[in-house]
């Protein structure tokens, strides 16, 4: 049976969620089809999460332009939805003479880009932000931020669903036709099919192919909307270090460079990154995200270059986030945002291309792509959209104690830890389990509420989830997921019979 | 708030905390409370379902299970007053403690705190392993966990990497639940758990132990690890190129070493030593906040519970006294270093010398050594080993010291 909607959006990650909560503020059918079990397990989660000011892009490009409004929108969309966010603003640091230039062009480009705030400072200067920090000059733009990736792209997405929006997870698009009354067929992998007369590719690291899946790559765009997967990986340090850094410290990068250096990043939840490098990988594995002992070991050497006290205890995870490049490694540097109504191919609207400062421009690209959507529908705003989201930002162990001992009143299972790394309780656990989307991995579970996310990375806790969801929601062995479809966390009972 | 006031709290209901409590109620400490934050008193014995506990202490092998339930009875005899399913959330330097249970949070003012919250495992992150990150991936410990007492098969087909013991003891356990453990992974020379282990867990089941290799990739683009890639290291450690070898398995285990779970410890900004990462003690087991005290795995990680318990009854003991006044703050102390041969000694300083006993770990394995404890140039006393293994610690007792002529004692191999 055909399920029919409005709109279509393909790929769950930040852009494609606040693309879907943008339209749900309006009287239309929004569904929203995501290929892995959860929402943004690609690259809307594995990124350092730094809102950029706008200094790094070229003036009159898309990029500049949607990240300085992205940005200016962020303080009310997290507000509203209850995401944490820090503004801590970046310090863009010239080591040398030879770097001025460097500081010169990123001071003008922001200043063309209408980026607010923006200043030189001497050595000083930048001290007085960053005790020790090196370099002759930088740039302070005190707009820059960091903010939780997982916790906005998730909030997103349960906000929209709360405002009628469907939510489609494991639906992976198979393929996708234009009927003779202007509408679209998308089929997915597992037998669904559903019509719609706007479809909107979101869909990141897959953009590419799924604009070839609807035959847009012959267009106006030919080979360019090609994607080139491009490798950043990381190291988590301990929290130990908090408070180390207190704004956001990067170099002046090469017109070339694929990324922007690899640097360090305090986090909204107090760990600091170091990364991301950048490697292009084979266009044929967009999604793999190992981590090489030869990157590992130049972060290594960067991180305890920027920070001599780093020890190697201090790094209690790794990981790797892919971006969708436009430009193919020959070429390096950045392609601009590609966001339009394909030419030729009406009602389908690509978004190609979303590398860094994608999870900045999210909402910005949201407000373009129901411009567009304008276009097809008249847009009558629902009278019952709830902008806000239930709860508090972060975690119960971030509130006063008052309100700690007040909720563990209300509800006794804020006052049991299940998680004791990060001191996550019970409760949070159970929201994050009895999350909106229904989505029930392991890492569903710790991208809501954080558990696993410290030092003993989930030795502590596993088996105490694994109990809650055992004995309170049913789980049989083969029900635990890791992540994605086919990581499953168990083989079996050690023997059939012996529960209880 | 709420708040109570106690003399002693103990936290943590493991094997450390039980016999902290033990002691310091038989030394006439009346007021005392444990603070276990699971349901059950008994801390990571619960999950240890195999014997060997007590050999020392109570001259039989016990389980795990056994063994704790020894202290809880006697716990329970002596009507010491239990805080199940409580969590510490902070600790102050004061020892004003908050804690978290049955739906209340309050405050406790203890005279005297004893720290037995046990250790934690060393993890994937911790040793920056690459590869991808599939499913199937687990510390040995919480494997035993899933295992013994959730009825949960993690893996079929298992690569261990480290010989520590909890990982030999799975390896064991694994293979009879049916699973094919393919081989154990050491990047050592020598291996890191105890030889009775080696030989009751691995060589009686045909499991082969490499020594100076390490995982060096984790393959499972699919979600789930479909194998490892090992390496020989050479002397600094590092993989040698050429040496690689894919090893199909469906799981990965750790047993790479236990840390000391410190975090409440950093809290109350109690000095932590850089090699044990436990607290800096005295001989009483006294940290250097006067009333805070620690034993057990979070003081120094321990091979062999018994001596967990012999531990943790000094600082019991040692606790009540404080708490009566009867154990001196004030006077010298004198400094223990590890000389030649030895990785760290606990206690690090010595200042009441009522009946002291020295613990250590040497660096390396080898035959036919004498420990040496020294003041300077003097030697104060000497051993014969005819065996020292870094995985198994050594104990010397001092007995009644006079520390006055002592300028500093200094433990080493030779």
């Amino acid at each position: 049976m055909k399920q029919s909607f409005n709109v279509i959006i393909i790929g769950g990650g930040v852009v494609g969620n606040a693309i879907a909560r943008e339209l749900s503020r309006f009287q239309m059918t929004v569904a929203v089809l995501e290929k892995e079990p959860d929402v943004g397990m690609e690259t809307s989660c594995r990124n350092s999460g730094v809102l950029h000011s706008g200094i790094h892009y070229k003036a009159g490009t898309l990029r500049a332009k949607l990240a300085v409004k992205g940005n200016s929108m962020m303080d009310k969309l997290c507000a509203e939805l209850k995401v944490k966010i820090k503004r801590i603003g970046k310090l863009t640091t010239a080591l040398d003479e030879d770097e001025l230039p460097g500081i010169k062009r990123l001071m003008d480009q922001g200043t063309a880009n209408g980026v607010p705030g923006l200043e030189v400072l001497d050595n000083a200067a930048m001290r007085k932000i960053q005790p020790g920090v090196e370099g002759i000059a930088a740039v302070w733009s005190p707009t820059s931020a960091i903010i939780s990736p997982y916790g906005l792209t998730i909030a997103l997405a349960e906000n929209a669903h709360a405002n009628g929006v469907k939510y489609f997870l494991r639906h992976k698009v198979s393929s996708i036709t234009k009927e003779a009354d202007g509408s679209f067929t998308v089929m997915t992998e597992n037998g669904a099919s559903f019509s719609a007369q706007v479809v909107v590719n979101a869909s990141g690291l897959s953009s590419g192919i799924i604009s070839g899946m609807a035959g847009v790559n012959e267009g106006n765009h030919g080979d360019s909307l090609k994607i080139w997967p491009c490798r950043g990986e990381y190291y988590v340090l301990d929290k130990r270090l908090d408070g180390t850094i207190k704004t956001l410290i990067y170099p002046v990068p090469g017109a070339k460079d694929a990324g922007l250096g690899i640097h360090l990043t305090p986090t909204v939840d107090g760990n600091i990154l170091i990364g991301p490098s950048a490697n292009y990988i084979p266009v044929e594995t967009p999604e793999d995200y190992k981590v090489t002992a030869p990157v590992l070991e130049d972060l290594r050497r960067e991180g305890q270059k920027l920070l001599p006290e780093l020890k190697m205890s201090d790094f209690i995870r790794n990981f790797a986030g892919n971006r969708p490049k436009r430009t193919p490694p020959e070429e390096g540097g950045n392609g601009d945002f590609i966001i339009e109504e394909a030419d030729g191919l009406p009602g389908f609207v690509n978004i190609v291309g979303i590398e860094s400062p994608g999870l900045t421009s999210a909402p910005a690209i949201a407000e373009m792509v129901r411009d567009i959507a304008a276009r097809h529908f008249d847009l009558v705003e629902k009278k019952n959209f709830v902008a806000e989201r239930p709860g508090f930002a972060g975690h119960f162990c971030d509130l006063p104690k008052e309100e700690q001992e007040r909720l563990v009143k209300e509800n006794p299972e804020y006052g049991e830890i299940i998680c004791r790394c990060e001191k996550i309780t019970k409760k949070e656990i159970r929201d994050a389990i009895e999350n909106p989307l229904g989505a029930r991995s392991l890492v569903s579970i710790k991208y809501r509420a954080r558990n696993g996310m410290g030092r003993c990375q989930a030795g502590f806790c596993t088996p105490r989830i694994v109990r809650m969801l055992r004995d309170e929601y049913g789980f049989k062995p083969d029900d635990y997921i890791f992540r994605e479809a086919g990581s499953n966390l168990f083989t079996g009972n050690v023997r059939e019979g012996a529960d209880k | 708030m709420i708040r109570e006031k106690h003399d002693l709290v103990i936290i943590g209901g493991g094997p450390a905390g039980l016999a902290a409590a033990v002691a310091a109620k038989e030394a006439g400490c009346s007021d005392i409370v444990l603070v276990e934050r699971d349901r059950i008193l008994g801390g990571i014995l619960n999950q240890c379902i195999h014997d060997g506990f007590g050999l020392h202490a109570f001259k039989e092998a016990l389980s795990g299970p056994e063994y704790a339930d020894r202290f809880i009875k006697k716990v329970r005899e002596l009507q010491i007053p239990v805080m199940e399913k409580t969590i510490v959330l902070d600790l102050s330097k004061d020892k004003v403690l908050r804690v978290s249970r049955e739906g209340e949070i309050k405050e406790i003012e203890a005279k005297a705190v004893v720290l037995a919250m046990g250790c934690r495992e060393r993890t994937r992150g911790a040793l920056s392993i690459p590869g991808h990150r599939p499913a199937g991936v687990y510390t040995a410990g919480t494997v035993q966990n899933l295992v013994n007492l959730e009825n949960i098969m993690p893996g079929k087909h298992v690569v261990i990497l480290g010989s520590g013991d909890i990982g030999l003891i799975m390896a064991r356990r694994m293979t009879l639940e049916g699973a094919k453990v393919e081989a154990v992974f050491e990047v050592l020379p020598y291996s890191s758990g105890l030889q009775r282990n080696i030989r009751q867990c691995l060589d009686d089941y045909g499991i082969p132990l490499y020594l100076s290799m390490t995982v060096v990739d984790i393959y499972g683009p699919k979600g789930r690890v479909e194998g490892v890639t090992v390496a020989k290291v050479d002397e600094k450690r590092r993989p040698i190129a050429g040496t690689e070898r894919f090893v199909p398995c469906d799981t990965l285990l750790l047993s790479v070493g236990l840390i000391p779970e410190n975090e409440l410890t950093r809290e109350a900004e109690v000095a932590i030593d850089n090699i044990t990462q436990g607290a800096d003690v005295d001989d009483s087991c006294m940290t250097k906040i006067p009333g805070v005290f620690a034993c057990g795995n979070v003081l120094h990680v321990h091979d062999l519970v018994d001596f967990v318990s012999m531990e943790a009854e000094r600082a019991g003991r040692n606790a009540a006294r404080y708490v009566a006044g009867e154990l001196s703050e004030d006077g010298a102390e004198i400094a223990v270093r590890p000389g030649e041969g030895v990785r760290y000694v606990v206690p690090q300083r010595i200042k009441h010398g009522d009946n002291v006993s020295l613990a250590f770990r040497v660096t390396a394995p080898s035959r036919d050594k004498v420990i040496e404890v020294r003041d300077g140039d003097r030697v104060l006393k000497t051993r014969k080993e005819t065996r020292l293994h870094p995985a198994e610690m050594v104990w010397v007792d001092m007995g009644k010291m006079d520390i006055s002529g002592i300028s500093s004692l200094e433990v080493r191999v030779r």
